[in-house]
């Protein structure tokens, strides 16, 4: 199940974030609720959208220590983990994420190609609680083959 | 803009001893009631910077502080907004004094800070965009220093040897001031030697969480000359401003920036108009500066700050720390109190030590951190969800 429902679809092949975009307007919001920032938006409509799954690497760091509550750290012990800022192709917003496990930052460049994928944030006796994260495309995509 | 004096300034040393942040509020209101000779009875108004760090008397902050240097029936307000509260606070003592409500007051800000990490409130929020952060990403702050210190390396050719040299630069300021948490010295090695905390800062080159407590007597300027100050330093120009749509970077604590699709202008950032704002106020550019007080929550996020309160054009901050144009001594020093990194941040308090500085500097009594002939002074920071924060002080 999501770890937080509303933000995201869980389509095994195509996930997608999903997003506001103001009707008239047409700027994007994520989350959605967060649609006020556009002053010009005042009053519009604000639709839900499925926003681009596909965007360009825009900037990347670690996480080397263990985050606060309300992080879960999955398993018995803390692993460090690859943040990465997308910026998605056709809204022109930047979306932060964790990067897929497996991936170090020295395989990570600014521009890159990078996709959404559903990946287990952390587990209990009863779920797996699930959220987006990002996934260079060269990388995803050898490893369907 | 109607200027105020700043008639006296007072601290508590930064440190982490865990203590009733009301004792740092009040040690460092009483030194700048000294400072400024002024009685505690004569004091109007207090605007108190408010914790959510301790209590439910760390929201009602000026009445806490009031309370704690006795209760007079002065009027009170006590605010919050992240890092800029103390701009907000001296906002508003600042208004208050202008539209003639009081002629005198306190502002006052003080923290005690737990360790490790800043956490979110307790709760399950799925709307709070700080709550999202750490439980579906683990972004704490220092992962946001990190993604602009990873853009500034790509898009300026910034090194880490160059994020270090801040940090370098301000500990060897912060030797110098008695009120910093941190006074040794670091070389480069040092830093290079510190644990990777968000590829590429590490430990020594993030701010710390810290204990602190800091004060302002203010006043009008007919107030200051009445009693016989004819020359205070004078707050010239603050700056509160909000970001301005959209904003093309992604700001603590969001999971995403605005989006630039509909309006396709991704030049002036929220952290450009923070400085500009408080520019404008004060009638003075860039140029006319002598020294700035910048926060530096991380070593490359000081540069950052070069380029948005313009001393130099974007990408070239490197450059003017390479040429210790922004060490003391040099043309215009940035952060001779140490900043941050000899200070690390007690929240509410910060935006008021600027100030403290400021006031320093600007009567020529910072000792051997004195910019020489300091007559402008600017500082700046941001409260996260979007609060700007900048003070221009003159004499």
């Amino acid at each position: 199940m999501a770890a937080v429902e509303g933000l995201f679809t869980l389509d095994p092949d195509e996930p997608r974030l999903i997003g506001g975009r103001a009707r008239s307007r047409g700027s994007y919001f994520f989350p959605k609720a967060l649609a006020g920032s556009d002053p010009a938006c005042l009053g519009d409509e604000i639709d839900e959208v499925l926003l681009s799954r596909t965007g360009e690497l825009w900037s990347f760091t670690t996480g080397e220590y263990a985050p606060p509550a309300p992080y879960v750290i999955p398993g018995d012990e803390f692993e460090p983990y690859v943040v990465a800022a997308v910026r998605l192709a056709e809204e022109n917003l930047v979306v932060l994420g964790q990067v897929i496990p497996g991936v170090s930052v020295d395989e990570l460049s600014m521009g890159m190609e990078m996709e959404l994928v559903i990946d287990v944030l952390y587990s209990d006796d009863e779920h797996d609680y699930l959220v987006w994260k990002w996934a260079p495309v060269a990388k995803n995509r050898n490893g369907e083959e | 803009m109607d200027e105020i004096a700043i008639l006296g300034v007072g601290m508590h040393p930064w440190g982490k001893w865990g203590r009733n942040f009301a004792e740092y509020g009040v040690k460092a209101a009483r030194d700048a009631l000294s400072d400024a000779e002024v009685g505690w009875d004569e004091v109007q108004f207090v605007s108190g910077a408010n914790s959510v760090r301790c209590g439910y008397p760390g929201y009602v902050s000026a009445s806490t502080f009031a309370n704690a240097l006795g209760f007079t029936g002065c009027q009170l307000a006590s605010s919050y907004a992240a890092c800029a509260s103390g701009a907000t606070a001296l906002s508003i003592a600042r208004a208050q004094i202008l539209s003639g409500v009081c002629d005198v007051a306190l502002v006052v800000g003080a923290e005690s800070t737990p360790k490790g990490f800043f956490a979110p409130n307790a709760g399950e929020r799925h709307e709070d965009p700080d709550w999202l952060r750490f439980h579906l990403v683990g972004a704490t702050n220092p992962t946001y220093f990190a993604l602009y210190a990873r853009r500034r390396m790509e898009l300026y050719g910034d090194t880490s040897e160059d994020f270090a040299a801040v940090k370098v630069k301000n500990s060897r300021h912060g030797v110098f001031n008695p009120n910093a948490r941190y006074t040794k010295e670091y070389d480069v090695d040092d830093i290079a030697n510190s644990p990777m905390v968000a590829d590429p800062l590490r430990l020594l080159e993030i701010c710390a969480t810290s204990d602190g407590g800091a004060a302002l007597v203010v006043s009008s300027l007919e107030w200051a000359a009445s009693r016989g100050v004819d020359n205070p330093v004078r707050v010239s120009g603050i700056s509160t401003v909000s970001p301005t749509y959209p904003n093309s970077v992604i700001e603590l604590p969001y999971l995403a920036s605005d989006s630039w699709a509909a309006v396709g202008d991704e030049t002036m950032t929220f952290k450009d108009n923070i400085a500009s704002r408080a520019y404008e106020e004060a009638s003075v550019s860039p140029d006319d500066l002598d020294f700035a007080e910048v926060y530096d929550l991380s070593s490359a996020y000081e540069l950052d700050w070069y380029e948005h309160i313009g001393l130099c054009e974007r990408g070239d901050a490197a450059k003017l720390l390479r040429a210790g144009d922004t060490s003391l001594g040099g043309r215009i020093p940035v952060n001779p109190s140490g900043g941050l990194g000899a200070f690390g941040e007690a929240v509410p308090a910060q935006a008021i030590a600027q100030v403290c500085e400021m006031v320093w500097q600007l009567r020529g009594e910072a000792g051997q951190r004195q910019v020489d002939g300091a007559k402008v002074g600017l500082s700046i920071n941001h409260g996260m969800f979007g609060h700007g924060s900048s003070v221009i002080c003159t004499r």
